[in-house]
């Protein structure tokens, strides 16, 4: 039989639209499956008295024929969005109990567009890992399971509880950030799309900071369409966050059918690394094959500092990140722990109130921003920057897109990465360069490894060629037809 | 580069980020700082002479905008979440004696 839960975005905003189905009973009906999956732990706080008022006021829209653009439809929040007296901690022991008194710009553009609030979803600490296992709210289980496997597998992080939950239809849309890959890897662990767009085109007002130059907020969904839908209603010009862009937002779903005839994509010769999946090496192949058959040609090409991305990463994000929380000192929010000094008050909350990878990362800034340090190590990384946005710009002097893959494995058994930083790292290889160049990419799922968990690939447009990178995502998600349902779905398709 | 964290190292740093690290955890965290340091080392291989640094993507100067007051009178909103206040103020622990 089939549900509601079913739909993808755009359906559902046709089936209300046609009365099929009233805006209270679609809210319901996620707001049962994230009742029916509670086990994933993908949502932190249900705000279900919210969702049924945001409804029951869309109904009431629609019956008067003044449904906006995302009227009605229940959508999922990261922790990481501050939400007007919904708590707000970005899953971590040092926000506890704070309830923002304004709303972050992203969220409110959505509900001005009449999007129905379902409730805040779980995400790595401070936005910072790669298999939401940092977050203070416990790990987040991927609803994918591996056939004759009882282990949960990770949802990828940061966005693991957006990824999580629209994978397993207990929200319809989620918001999700990306610093380094915090949209792209958990879409592709999950089997859903992800976009992050180029830097500045979602305000960041209202978003807990992490690493202020990178992170940039995006739509986690279903379907390209739904993403280009979502998009367009999170972005926008924003004097609230002095980094925000006025290009106006092409309109995304206008051309989205249109294909890739003529376009030129670019094959990066060095997203490849040791012990990368066959399968993903496969499926990039075949991604290339899809991509020509609809008409586009794919050209080799060099993006030589590539292998530098990550290491250049790992100083400029935990330097802006322990410059960022340096403000949560047990004064303004969240719990205080006593000391006999300030600095003692100080140093005694952020010890109780910081999970270990942020402590790492926050130690890890410093230095590198320390006396002595600076120039060997964050004024290096900043060049290398220059230098690894330059591959991009010289890349895009010649090609429309490039296409590589979003990760260089599946999704991983929680709890068997977080031993060893650096091999947690390693989950970002492929997504962290466009971060740092600010170029906006996403992913899409493409196919299934071996053991049947989802695989993505990433497209990477030049900065604010949005429209162009989700044209080609649909032509890819068309071509890959990808229709596997996770085991863990909330009620629908058995 | 090619420098090592120590144990007083970690410390000072710590420190400086206002975040006790109990006497047990120095010694690992020097270890696991050292880990990701030394991944770093490989940008050394990187000939950055002559290179600008970059600290934003979008080329974009800061905006301007006029110096005028563009919010306030909300004391009770500001404080609502502090952990101790008293009168609209933040109370913290004795600086001055």
């Amino acid at each position: 039989m089939s549900s509601c839960l079913d739909l993808s975005a755009v359906e559902a905003k046709a089936a209300l639209a046609e009365k099929k189905i009233s805006a209270t009973e679609l809210t319901q009906a996620y707001l049962d499956a994230a009742a029916r999956t509670e086990a994933l732990n993908a949502y932190t706080e249900v705000t279900a008295e919210k969702a049924l008022a945001m409804a029951k006021a869309s109904d009431d829209r629609i019956a008067k024929g003044e449904a906006r653009a995302l009227e009605g439809i229940p959508i999922g929040v990261k922790d990481l969005f501050c939400t007007k007296g919904v708590e707000t901690t970005a899953c971590s022991n040092i926000l506890n109990g704070f309830k923002p008194v304004y709303e972050s710009t992203v969220t409110q553009n959505l509900w001005d567009d009449g999007a129905v609030m379902l409730g805040k979803l779980n995400c790595d600490e401070f936005a910072m890992g790669s298999a939401n296992e940092t977050s203070a709210r416990g790990p987040v289980a991927s609803p994918w399971k591996v056939a004759g496997d009882d282990k949960s597998y990770a949802p990828g992080g940061s966005s693991g509880g957006s990824a999580a939950s629209v994978a397993a239809r207990s929200s319809l849309m989620a918001t999700g950030t990306d610093t380094g890959g915090s949209i792209r890897q958990p879409a592709a662990f999950c089997g859903v799309v992800g976009i992050k767009p180029t830097y500045g085109r979602c305000s960041r007002r209202g978003i807990v900071a992490f690493a202020s130059s990178l992170d940039q907020a995006g739509p986690i969904c279903r379907t390209v369409e739904d993403a280009a839908l979502m998009l367009q209603s999170m972005a926008s010009h924003d004097p609230g966050d002095s980094t925000s862009v006025s290009e106006p937002m092409p309109d995304l779903l206008k051309g989205l059918e249109d294909g890739v005839k003529g376009l030129k994509i670019g094959i990066p010769a060095e997203y490849t690394m040791d012990g990368m999946d066959s399968a993903i090496v496969s499926l990039w192949e075949e991604g290339r094959k899809w991509l020509e058959d609809a008409g586009a040609s794919c050209v080799e090409v060099s993006l030589p500092h590539t292998k530098y991305a990550l290491p250049t990463y790992y100083i400029v994000a935990p330097a802006e990140a322990s410059s960022n929380l340096a403000r949560y000192d047990g004064v303004r929010y969240g719990a205080r722990m006593e000391g006999n000094s300030l600095d003692e008050m100080y140093a005694a909350t952020r010890a109780a109130g910081f999970g270990d990878e942020v402590t790492r990362r926050i130690l890890i800034g410093t230095y590198v921003l320390s006396a002595g340090y600076y120039d060997a190590y964050y004024l290096k990384a900043q060049k290398t920057r220059r230098l690894i946005q330059q591959d991009f710009t010289s890349a895009f002097s010649g090609v429309d897109l490039l296409l590589t893959p979003a990760t260089p494995s599946a999704a991983f058994p929680i709890g068997q990465k977080i031993t060893d930083p650096v091999t947690m790292y390693l989950n970002d290889v492929f997504t962290v360069p466009a971060s740092l160049a600010g170029v906006p990419a996403m992913s899409v799922p493409s196919g299934l490894a071996a053991n049947g968990l989802p695989l993505g690939l990433q497209l990477i447009a030049p900065s604010f060629r949005e429209d162009v990178l989700v044209r080609a995502g649909r032509a890819v998600e068309k071509a890959a037809a990808f229709s596997a349902v996770a085991t863990g779905v909330a009620g629908g398709r058995s | 580069m090619a420098m090592s964290v120590d144990k007083s190292t970690v410390s000072r740093i710590a420190r400086l980020a206002r975040i006790d690290i109990g006497e047990d955890r120095l010694e690992p965290m020097a270890g696991e700082l050292n880990g990701i340091l030394s991944w770093i080392e490989q940008l050394n291989e990187v000939d950055t002479d002559n290179v600008e640094p970059l600290s934003s993507v979008t080329g974009h100067a800061l905006p301007m905008r006029e110096d005028q007051v563009t919010d306030g009178n909300i004391p009770q909103d500001v404080v609502a979440n502090a952990p101790e206040t008293m009168s609209g103020f933040y109370v913290v622990p004795k600086v001055v004696e």
